[in-house]
């Protein structure tokens, strides 16, 4: 009983996995359909939140996988894709936008803030140790 | 310096109160279009009641305004009734998109056409050109032919006044 109930579960738990892999595509070659799943997670559902265009079920998701796929056959390059995506859809749907003066804040951001934080907490070391040095008779 | 410590906290709460009020009435789905400033891509497609070959050359002369819609779009019949008053005034260039022909040609007859063109776009292929996401969209076209603005979702009187009035009175009118 408990064992066909997990492996009910388990099996649900799969099912979402599974309803993303219908479509099916022919490619040429096995390094391209690897290009055409590194594409599907690095290019952005224009009509989503926050999802990619490889794991969206939205039908945009599915015309653009289409399009990515056209686009591989007829021999583009990668960022002859991502440049043809961005044409259309604005650097949105890149979910790694390349550095420039718009984007320095979200590459350079976590980083200032991480070393604010380290400097922060040396700070606070420094200062515990100073009073701890003082409070110690030598 | 310790008492200006004490101040840190609520500078913070400022900053951060400063951010949240500015994201209360920012649209997190609101995106700008790519295509803002340059002329509509080419296209054939057929017209959507002869079938006849139409190119870019056959849209009308700006402004005007091109307004993708499907007859399995709620939100475009909403929009349906403002949109016919608009076409009073201004052209409106009907993009179908992803629809089939019949159900979109019943739509038509159905509500009222508002379309000075009839574009028949059932593979999406001019919509991914301009960066469609989903309809109801609305591209207003200038004099010169540029896409100055895109309205995603519903046209109505604030869209109107916000994306399209701007356009019409800086020397889109003919």
């Amino acid at each position: 009983m408990m064992r066909a109930l997990v492996g009910l579960l388990a099996g649900l738990l799969m099912a979402t996995a599974v309803w993303a892999a219908i479509e099916t595509y022919q490619f040429d070659s096995p390094d391209q359909e690897a290009r055409f799943r590194q594409l599907g997670l690095e290019l952005r559902c224009p009509k989503c939140q926050n999802q990619a265009i490889g794991d969206s079920d939205a039908p945009i998701s599915k015309d653009l996988r289409a399009e990515v796929h056209r686009l591989l056959l007829e021999g583009a390059t990668d960022q002859e894709i991502k440049a043809f995506m961005v044409a259309r859809y604005g650097r949105y749907v890149l979910y790694r936008p390349p550095l420039d003066r718009q984007t320095v804040y979200l590459w350079v951001g976590p980083g200032l803030f991480l070393a604010l934080g380290i400097g922060l907490v040396a700070y606070r070391i420094r200062l515990s140790k100073r009073a701890l040095m003082q409070e110690t008779p030598s | 310096m310790r008492r200006m410590l004490l101040w840190l906290p609520l500078a913070i709460f400022g900053i951060l109160a400063v951010f949240f009020f500015r994201g209360l009435s920012l649209d997190p789905n609101a995106q700008p279009s790519a295509l803002i400033g340059r002329t509509l891509p080419a296209f054939q497609l057929m017209e959507l009641h002869t079938g006849a070959m139409l190119t870019e050359a056959d849209l009308p002369s700006g402004p005007y305004l091109l307004n993708v819609w499907a007859s399995w779009c709620i939100t475009c019949q909403v929009e349906h009734p403002y949109l016919t008053e608009l076409s009073k005034t201004l052209p409106v260039v009907g993009l179908n998109y992803k629809d089939q022909r019949t159900a979109a040609q019943n739509w038509l007859a159905k509500l009222g056409d508002p379309y000075v063109l009839h574009l028949f776009d059932d593979s999406g292929q001019l919509g991914l050109d301009l960066g469609v996401a989903g309809a109801p969209e609305t591209f207003v076209v200038d004099a010169s032919g540029v896409i100055r603005a895109r309205i995603q979702g519903e046209v109505n009187v604030r869209a109107f006044e916000r994306e399209i009035a701007p356009v019409l009175a800086a020397g889109g009118s003919r």
